[in-house]
């Protein structure tokens, strides 16, 4: 049992997140989680405001109870899976996290300087946490998916489209880490 | 009852997920750095074995549990959008540390204030519905 309560190596994480897919693939789905973003926007009435919205959202369903399903799978992983080991970053993460102003980095998913309350009651920190979302859910529709649409499902289809909005991905992710978080923290 | 093996699907993938630490911030912003190959085995396994399946059920002509053969959308080739997009996506994501999937696991590991870039998520999708006809696509 140790093994599971330890974190997972990559090599078991990545087929894992395969198998996955292939469920949904032989259910006749298909495995995309941003697509949920439109369908609440749906259901909240958003086709009122534009056609984009105009669909028949029961048929996403089965996609809702995989999202309600991912969040019963988090708080079971986090209760009784988990031992509590801190993240083995690489230490220079580690010290450029430091410089930056970040502490116990590791020692959770996530860091508090984001997301604790203490963090999100002030402008700044529900300013970022905010804009961050904003430019999740824009950016993944604006391309047409995100990781588990493009990265993994349309790169193991081998789509042309997937692998340009995954390059998308990191030309962002490379500027956000580079050259925004250092000015931002 | 139809709906419980996608109930199940998703407690798998929000379970592997947090064990493989692929939810974590930090994760991604060590990717990111290029400081660690734990992200790029996951996405990198997860694609060569994706294919190779694929590959299979397609050789094999095998059916979906509905009966019918098995057909993967094709994406749209909009590449201005997807190169755009997918760098307006890269910003949120590295900031966030956290793609739409993990977003909602991490509302389950009891993170409640993932529920500010949940929302601010819908209405950037929304936003996107809004303005979609005026973008380059």
């Amino acid at each position: 049992m140790d093994f599971i309560l330890k974190p997972w190596p990559w090599y078991v994480s990545g087929p894992l997140i395969t198998l996955t897919m292939l469920i949904l693939v032989l259910l006749g789905k298909s495995f995309g989680m941003s697509s949920n973003l439109r369908t609440f926007c749906a259901i909240g009435g958003a086709g009122k405001y534009a056609d984009f919205f105009k669909f028949d959202w029961k048929s996403q369903r089965w996609n809702l109870i995989v999202v309600l399903g991912a969040i019963i799978g988090g708080f079971i992983a986090v209760n009784f899976l988990s031992d509590g080991s801190p993240i083995q970053l690489n230490s220079e993460t580690v010290s450029d996290l430091n410089s930056l102003g970040f502490e116990n980095v590791g020692a959770s998913l996530l860091p508090s300087e984001i997301y604790s309350w203490e963090s999100i009651l002030t402008l700044k920190g529900i300013s970022i946490l905010t804009i961050a979302g904003f430019l999740v859910g824009f950016g993944t529709r604006y391309a047409g998916g995100c990781t588990s649409g493009h990265a993994i499902t349309g790169l193991s289809n081998l789509q042309l489209p997937s692998l340009i909005a995954v390059i998308g991905f990191f030309i962002g992710g490379i500027i956000m880490t580079y050259f925004l978080i250092p000015l931002i923290f | 009852m139809k709906f419980l093996k996608f109930l199940f699907v998703g407690i798998f993938f929000g379970i592997v997920l947090v064990k493989s630490e692929a939810v974590s911030w930090y994760r991604i912003f060590e990717m990111f750095k290029f400081q660690s190959f734990h992200m790029y085995g996951i996405i990198g396994s997860a694609v060569i074995l994706g294919a190779l399946s694929l590959w299979l059920i397609r050789r094999l002509n095998v059916k979906s549990t509905e009966g019918q053969t098995i057909q993967l959308p094709e994406k749209e080739k909009n590449y201005t959008a997807n190169i755009i997009g997918g760098a307006i996506f890269g910003l949120g994501w590295a900031l966030a540390g956290a793609c739409p999937g993990p977003m909602y696991i991490l509302l389950g590991t009891g993170v409640f204030s993932m529920l500010i870039v949940i929302a601010a998520a819908t209405l950037g999708t929304f936003f996107y519905g809004l303005i979609k006809d005026k973008l380059p696509h």
